[in-house]
């Protein structure tokens, strides 16, 4: 075999293991760009640490709560309030009523989207029960609570936002994901986190 | 260039193949690995069609009455998997293997030993993906686009034993495909440039480097996959932080290449045949290469056409619609070239011939519905209904299935030293030609009027056109036995062809005996 073969052989070795590489960095790749383009209706799972998001004089926006139970999750999931007005640059807390209605211990993720997906990303969260796994004994309740805010820089075309979550059983395999990186560093983002 | 022949010493220089089994087990020829990927490809086109005629005859009358319908959904997504990976690529590896050496005049493949592994892993592949069948929990059954989290949260125990089947097939192909790339690009004849290689080879040298660039990617997909199902990781599951969106956009990302994988060497083939049987020159050459090469370029962003319902914002959706029709452009340059070389040419109409005009015709039927599904807001219409399966069946079977029909027609002669039957061969087109319209046509009504596809019953309005598509669907696939006994007629014997078999046969593959000698081009040939 010649030098020529050799390279072309090389080469081609190369080619096959950066795109097998790339295949998986098409997952950072996709949720960064959804992040950025708000497309998906993406959100950030971590809270906000913009200090100057707050204003007095903002616009007056509606939000909409929505839940949703993914599959066979049994649980009762319901906010508190269907329909707000709340001001651009105005902290507001929302809670959704949540509860346990099986007779065996289970753990739960909320995994929050935002419609208009150009919404996504003014709408921020100093704190939010999708940060982490709900817990919840057998017939136990809870109200969980989300602050958020709408920043300044909300398309003024949007006057009307909704706020969905989907709540997931995760009994099954918790500590495996989520809670592993919250230990970790409590609200920071990694790669696979914010999404949807 | 001399350098690459001194160097490529055989220790069976001279004399012909082995004998028995092992000939077959430890080969390194080109021409007896063209052959079993050949037969392989064969073999695994009728287990497909035989899981194809199940489905037809479950759709032959509304209501269940064959198969259950988990059962159905295992046949449906096996014949996908096995129609793709085990009967198209293989074949035109096969094709590749035999005819790429002999047409750029090189000895054999560039790595022989790596071409008997990338052939002799398949079977094993296919062994393991067939085997899920009898596994508890039966076969796959998500189709064959595996989307998640169907195969995934929601798929039997034997998805393990598919993603270990395609990591194989996936080997296969990268192995095969760096073959021919270091073949093409290192070991043609001296006066051989770039620009004057026949076009099955520059065909296969574009389709090779596809291969190389998205075979991996699909391998990353179903590892992905795999990590999801057996190490808690959450690629596609919401639930962890995943997205099943992202597991359309990688597997498209994959798919999408792959569909003109399965197409481009089909354009080379019947470049050739047409060129042979109109007895012209071909018309534009050049414009032939670079619409091949736009069509692969372009194969990479048009991906999301198949998943314009997700939710894609309305930018994505504009791209991805005008990106897909722009590939029209140069596939219409070569419907235009070949039809062109037809003009005013002393036609015959073999078997080959027909079978490479009816490709021309067939195919761009499906390229004209590919178009209309192209367009966004029609596609939310015609999403997942049988037009979707009417127009991917004709790009594929009249498509690429013709096309390797046609090259074994042609090029039979050559490898067996015999002339098929042509009243047989003739035959065989016409029932084929008969068969598969009168299938996938009426599937473009019913699909239109709104039949969902992969569901084994169906509406009782669809009754009629249904049991019309499964008579010619049994038609299609009894005519393939034909085929069988014309292809086993013409090894055993027949008329001895001619070197150059046809009149108007031009290349270098034609200027050995037939059959081919088992080496051909020890001694490179000069070209001009």
């Amino acid at each position: 075999m010649n030098q020529g073969s050799k390279k072309t052989i090389k080469t081609l070795c190369f080619a096959v293991l950066g795109m097998f590489t790339f295949s998986f960095a098409l997952v950072p790749l996709y949720n960064v760009f959804c992040e950025v383009t708000g497309l998906n209706g993406k959100i950030e799972l971590r809270a906000t640490n913009d200090k100057n998001i707050e204003i007095d004089n903002g616009r007056d926006v509606s939000i909409q709560f929505v839940s949703h139970n993914n599959e066979e999750m049994p649980w009762a999931f319901r906010p508190s309030e269907d329909n707000i007005q709340i001001k651009t640059g105005k902290y507001h807390t929302a809670t959704f009523y949540v509860k346990n209605t099986t007779n065996k211990r289970m753990v739960a993720q909320a995994i929050p989207s935002v419609a208009p997906s150009n919404a996504a990303a003014h709408l921020k969260k100093l704190e939010c029960f999708c940060f982490e796994q709900q817990e919840l004994a057998p017939g136990e309740e809870a109200l969980l609570p989300v602050r958020l805010i709408f920043d300044d820089e909300l398309p003024s075309s949007i006057n009307s936002v909704v706020l969905s979550y989907t709540i997931f059983d995760v009994t099954d395999y918790n500590d495996v994901e989520f809670s592993q990186h919250h230990n970790d560093d409590h609200h920071a983002g990694h790669e696979m986190e914010p999404s949807i | 260039m001399s350098a690459v022949i001194e160097s490529h010493n055989h220790d069976d220089h001279h004399h012909g193949p082995a004998k028995g089994l092992t000939r077959w087990l430890y080969t390194t020829n080109h021409k007896d690995i063209g052959t079993l990927y050949l037969w392989f490809s064969f073999a695994m086109f009728l287990i497909g069609g035989a899981m194809a005629m199940v489905i037809r005859a479950e759709l032959f009358q509304p209501g269940m009455q064959i198969v259950e319908p988990e059962f159905y959904n295992q046949m449906l997504t096996l014949h996908g998997l096995i129609m793709v990976f085990g009967a198209v690529m293989p074949a035109f590896v096969g094709l590749a293997n035999w005819l790429v050496p002999m047409m750029v005049g090189a000895p054999d493949m560039a790595l022989p030993r790596m071409n008997n592994l990338s052939f002799w892993i398949l079977p094993f592949a296919f062994f393991i993906l067939l085997s899920s069948l009898f596994m508890e929990g039966g076969a796959p059954n998500f189709g064959w686009t595996f989307y998640a989290p169907l195969s995934t949260t929601y798929a039997p125990p034997s998805v393990t034993f598919f993603i270990f089947a395609v990591h194989i097939m996936g080997a296969s192909s990268i192995m095969g495909s760096i073959n021919v790339i270091v073949t093409i690009m290192n070991m043609r004849a001296p006066g051989m440039t770039l620009m004057k290689m026949p076009l099955f080879v520059w065909s296969w040298l574009i389709t090779a480097y596809l291969l190389i660039a998205v075979m991996p990617v699909l391998a990353g997909a179903v590892t992905m996959m795999l990590m999801d199902i057996h190490f808690g990781t959450s690629f596609f599951n919401a639930a962890g932080g995943g997205d099943p969106v992202l597991f359309q956009h990688i597997f498209w990302f994959f798919g999408h290449p792959e569909v003109y994988i399965m197409i481009l060497p089909a354009f080379g083939i019947a470049s050739h045949i047409i060129e042979t049987f109109s007895r012209k020159q071909l018309f534009g050459y050049a414009s032939m290469v670079w619409a091949m090469a736009s069509i692969a370029i372009l194969s990479f962003v048009v991906w999301a056409h198949h998943m314009f319902t997700v939710g894609l914002p309305l930018a994505a959706e504009l791209f991805f619609m005008w990106a897909t029709m722009l590939i029209a452009v140069p596939t219409g340059v070569k419907v235009f070239n070949w039809v062109t070389t037809m003009f005013k040419g002393s036609i015959t109409y073999e078997t080959p011939m027909l079978f490479a005009i009816a490709f021309v015709v067939l195919f761009t039927i499906g390229g004209f519905s590919g178009l209309m599904l192209a367009i966004t807001p029609a596609d939310f219409q015609y999403h997942d209904t049988y037009f979707v399966v009417a127009h991917f069946h004709y790009v594929l079977v009249p498509g690429s299935i013709f096309s390797i029909m046609a090259a074994v027609y042609y090029w039979i002669p050559k490898w067996t030293g015999n002339m098929y039957d042509e009243r047989l061969g003739k035959l065989h087109f016409w029932l084929s030609f008969i068969g598969v319209n009168v299938t996938f046509f009426p599937q473009h009504w019913i699909g239109l009027a709104g039949m969902p596809r992969r569901i084994p019953d169906y509406a009782l309005q669809f009754a009629d056109w249904n049991m019309i598509s499964s008579v010619g669907a049994f038609l299609f696939g009894a005519s393939q036995i034909l085929f069988l006994f014309i292809v086993l007629k013409t090894v055993m014997g027949g008329k001895k062809a001619t070197p150059e078999v046809w009149e108007g046969s031009r290349g270098l593959e034609w200027t050995v005996e037939s059959p081919a000698p088992y080496h051909t081009f020890t001694t490179p040939p000069k070209v001009n």
